[in-house]
């Protein structure tokens, strides 16, 4: 079910640029719409209350009416099964604009005062202007460098809070070439707002241009490699699959992972961000906890850069894990190890 | 002739340290309104700043400033104090028979606990004034360079006066009830007043741990909520709601107590059901605690807890419309006389029930993730939280007049300012709903040109309802001073506070009180 261009116009929105959007408008019509019969209802049968029964006399007396117990419970019933039906589709409308689709292309997002930045997997990145290509579902993985900014774009009736020291998602699906709005939607500070920005939505041709012109820089796997070196990540983790002190960074991505309190996780974006910054927090099965947090070490960039060379090894080294290895003992002595 | 409470003692010392309810009522009814009206003048210069969409009178940190005060002073110092604190005092124990209420001496610390920490707010914004919003939202409140601290100290001290408050009307109304009144046969505001302070008992202190927080964040740099040293600042956001969620109820249930009333009195109509009244008052009560994520759909919380807080929500959106309903129905064969508290009903009527169903919208989750932050939202409490309990205040004001004064106001003037408020409100806030649809995020102060149409409209409507709470002021004080007597019962109203003089004596009646017949009883000719 889609609006008429006019309902949409009535009703203010901007237009749809998405799939999503359609469905959320179409939902919006109908409960708006319940909202106007409702009040409609109530002011004319108020209305009609009021003159109808309007005081003749000064000292009228009126006879008592209560209201049968039947009558309030199916009102309270009828109203609220109503209630229940908006709730069960806004819900699971819900649960799609919250859960990104599995292969959708992924772009990080730094929200910082007062600014969005966004870094590519090809290595590129840009200030305020989130390029996307026509028609293709993109997944933001985004972080604030400093206070809750929210990440608003009205015209895919998307918004999501980007808060610091924590990796939350968003995705935008397809919409036609064209420009878009971003805002943000949470207070922060003296130009929150100015803080806006576009949705850059490009046809495949000049979408194929701007992704070559960006390529001349390191990619976000290189980056990944040298970041995870310099920060000491190699020291326990291997790219080759082979086992160590922590589980390898090969075949991990997107596998799922058991822990040592009897869950299994996907190793997706959100878990692998949250092991850097709080690596006690979901402790893989077999493994001693001896990860130190990375909170605060490491930028959004170099986050977003280790996440994508885990990711480019989604499907790599799976013959060296099969070798079995004798397991090794850590024991932590006055927070070092031996 | 009795001698009315007023002609009792004149000293000023009878009032700065009086314990007679009535006089500490119309103390916090003087303070509040007077609160109204400076969170009046901020929300006008608000309004004019947004006549364009660049910079019109103010600058961007004055701006933050104006409608964070705007949004303090209107909820802590007039919409949560105003009708429990102010009417509630006054009528509670004259609609229960009670010659006092139970803690009269910590009564009157509540009056000055309330003012100590509205002087606070006020310094507060003589001193750099916060600018973090009424919602006070983590890390940004524990780093802005204004002030936070005068602010939060002012509004823990209020938190105080709140909580003293809600003991002595649960104290005074379990204990203090004349013979005859048994539970159901309480008058209806009072039955609000009690499951108001049941949450203001409840939810207050949590609010009142979530701001010395922040303040030590602040000032002391604590990091409790700093994301950089292992704290949550979503767990801020819980605590807050947990407490400004209910906060809602505490505004808005008062004001249902008096619509409960007021109905009654000018339809000379028993309630259609009393029960369905109490009850819903109670499940507001109670549920209302349960739904406060709705306020963080977006805000990074588990899809599953969000959820829940959904449905919750749609559930306690039924208890107000069964009050809807109820409500209709005891106009049904009634003789309705529509004077002006009528009107005001009639106003909260459509306020309320637009309101309530763009809150059962907003609750919608999809809906929410386009409207959440966004002028929808804010049209949507405007309409549900300030329109009912504005509509609701003015209601009572008119309603109880003439039972706190023994004055009489001229009805010509008063329905001419109902239809400025009642107008003003609607032209304010209609537009405000579709600049959220259309994408406008609040608190912007700088805009995109296509908002300007919507937000002309909106500020030349906030000068309507100005106009109007300025006429209203006008004539009451008119009143006051040169009105005509009011008889003892002018609105020939059953309920209890009306069968004792007007103004009542200072041991509120000469006789006990007669319960024989009902509060709401109009089935027999009134005297």
């Amino acid at each position: 079910m889609t609006l008429p261009g006019w309902a949409i116009s009535a009703l203010g929105l901007p237009p749809e640029a998405s799939d999503t959007a359609r469905r959320v408008d179409a939902l919006h019509a109908v409960v708006i719409s319940t909202a106007f019969v409702g009040i409609g209802v109530v002011a004319f049968v108020t209305i009609a209350f009021v003159v109808r029964y309007r005081r003749r006399a000064p000292r009228e007396r009126t006879e008592r009416v209560v209201a049968s117990g039947l009558r309030e419970w199916t009102t309270a019933t009828l109203v609220l099964g109503l209630f229940v039906a908006f709730w069960f589709v806004g819900y699971a409308q819900y649960l799609d604009i919250e859960r990104p689709p599995e292969h959708a292309a992924i772009v990080y997002v730094t929200a910082k005062q007062w600014m969005w930045k966004f870094g590519y997997p090809n290595g590129s990145a840009s200030t305020d202007t989130l390029f996307v290509r026509e028609h293709t579902p993109v997944h933001l993985v985004m972080t604030s460098r400093d206070v809750i900014h929210s990440f608003y774009a009205p015209s895919f009736r998307i918004k999501q809070d980007v808060l610091p020291g924590r990796s939350v998602s968003a995705w935008l699906d397809g919409a036609p070439a064209g420009s878009y709005p971003i805002y943000c939607a949470e207070l922060c500070g003296v130009s929150h707002s100015r803080m806006r920005g576009e949705v850059r939505v490009l046809g495949a041709r000049d979408y194929e241009r701007w992704w070559n012109e960006g390529r001349d820089q390191d990619d976000m796997v290189t980056r990944g490699k040298s970041v995870a070196a310099q920060n000491g990540c190699m020291s326990c983790h291997t790219i080759d699959g082979q086992r160590h002190i922590g589980p390898s960074f090969a075949g991990l991505y997107n596998s799922r992972v058991a822990l040592d309190d009897g869950r299994t996780v996907v190793a997706d974006e959100a878990y692998l961000t949250r092991s850097m910054m709080e690596p006690l927090a979901d402790r893989v099965a077999g493994f001693n906890p001896v990860m130190p947090s990375y909170r605060a070490q490491l930028s959004a960039e170099e986050v977003g850069a280790l996440v994508e060379m885990i990711r480019s090894l989604e499907h790599a080294g799976g013959e060296a894990s099969r070798v079995a290895l004798p397991e090794l003992i850590v024991t932590k002595v006055d927070g070092g190890t031996r | 002739m009795t001698t009315s409470f007023y002609r009792a003692d004149t000293t000023f010392r009878s009032w700065a340290l009086t314990t007679d309810h009535k006089r500490i009522g119309i103390l916090f009814l003087c303070a509040t309104t007077l609160m109204l009206l400076l969170g009046g003048v901020l929300a006008l210069l608000v309004r004019i700043e947004h006549l364009t969409p660049g910079p019109t009178i103010m600058s961007a940190e004055t701006y933050n400033r104006a409608f964070t005060l705007h949004g303090v002073v209107m909820v802590w110092l007039f919409m949560i104090p105003a009708i429990p604190a102010g009417f509630g005092n006054i009528i509670v124990p004259l609609q229960i028979g009670a010659t006092e209420v139970a803690f009269p001496r910590l009564n009157l610390a509540s009056f000055y606990f309330y003012l100590a920490g509205a002087l606070v707010v006020l310094a507060s914004m003589l001193l750099g004034a916060t600018d973090t919003g009424w919602t006070f939202y983590v890390p940004y409140s524990s780093r802005t360079p204004a002030s936070v601290l005068p602010t939060l100290t002012g509004i823990f001290i209020v938190g105080w006066s709140s909580i003293m408050t809600a003991i002595n009307f649960i104290a005074t109304i379990h204990t203090m009830r004349a013979r005859g009144i048994e539970w159901m046969r309480v008058p209806l505001f009072t039955w609000a007043i009690y499951g108001t302070s049941i949450i203001q008992l409840l939810a207050t202190p949590v609010l009142a741990i979530a701001l010395v927080v922040i303040g030590l964040d602040h000032g002391f740099d604590w990091g409790l909520f700093d994301p950089a040293r292992g704290g949550d600042p979503v767990l801020f956001q819980h605590l807050f709601w947990f407490y400004s969620h209910p906060a809602v109820y505490i505004m808005v249930l008062p004001a249902m107590g008096v619509v409960s009333d007021v109905i009654p009195t000018f339809a000379h109509k028993n309630v259609y059901s009393y029960r369905a009244i109490v009850y819903s008052t109670l499940g507001i009560a109670f549920v209302g605690f349960l739904t406060w994520g709705h306020h963080m759909f977006v805000a990074g919380i588990s899809i599953t807890d969000a959820g829940a807080f959904g449905i919750l929500s749609m559930i306690v959106a039924v208890f107000s419309a069964i009050k809807v309903f109820t409500w209709v129905g005891t106009l049904y064969k009634g003789s309705i006389d529509a004077k002006v508290p009528l009107l005001y009903v009639l106003a909260f009527f459509f306020l309320f029930t637009f309101g309530g169903m763009t809150g059962v919208a907003v609750a919608t989750m999809s809906l929410d993730v386009h409207w959440h932050d966004t002028y929808f939202v804010v049209a949507h409490f405007h309409f549900i939280m300030v329109g009912a309990t504005f509509t609701a205040y003015l209601a009572a004001l008119h309603y109880w007049f003439p039972k706190i004064t023994g004055k009489l106001y001229s009805e010509r003037w008063a329905t001419l300012a109902w239809a400025l408020v009642f107008g003003g409100f609607v032209v304010t806030f209609t537009p405000q709903f579709f600049l959220g649809n259309g994408g406008m995020p609040r608190r912007y102060y700088e805009y995109p040109p296509q908002f300007q149409t919507l937000h002309v409209i909106s500020t030349v409507g906030s000068w309507a309802l100005g106009l109007g709470m300025v006429l209203v002021l006008v004539y009451l004080v008119r009143a006051l001073v040169s009105g005509e007597r009011a008889p003892e019962n002018p609105w020939g109203s059953r309920c209890f506070e009306w069968r004792t003089s007007s103004p009542p004596p200072k041991e509120n009646f000469t006789s006990p009180l007669d319960v024989e017949i009902d509060a709401y009883d109009y089935t027999t000719e009134t005297s």
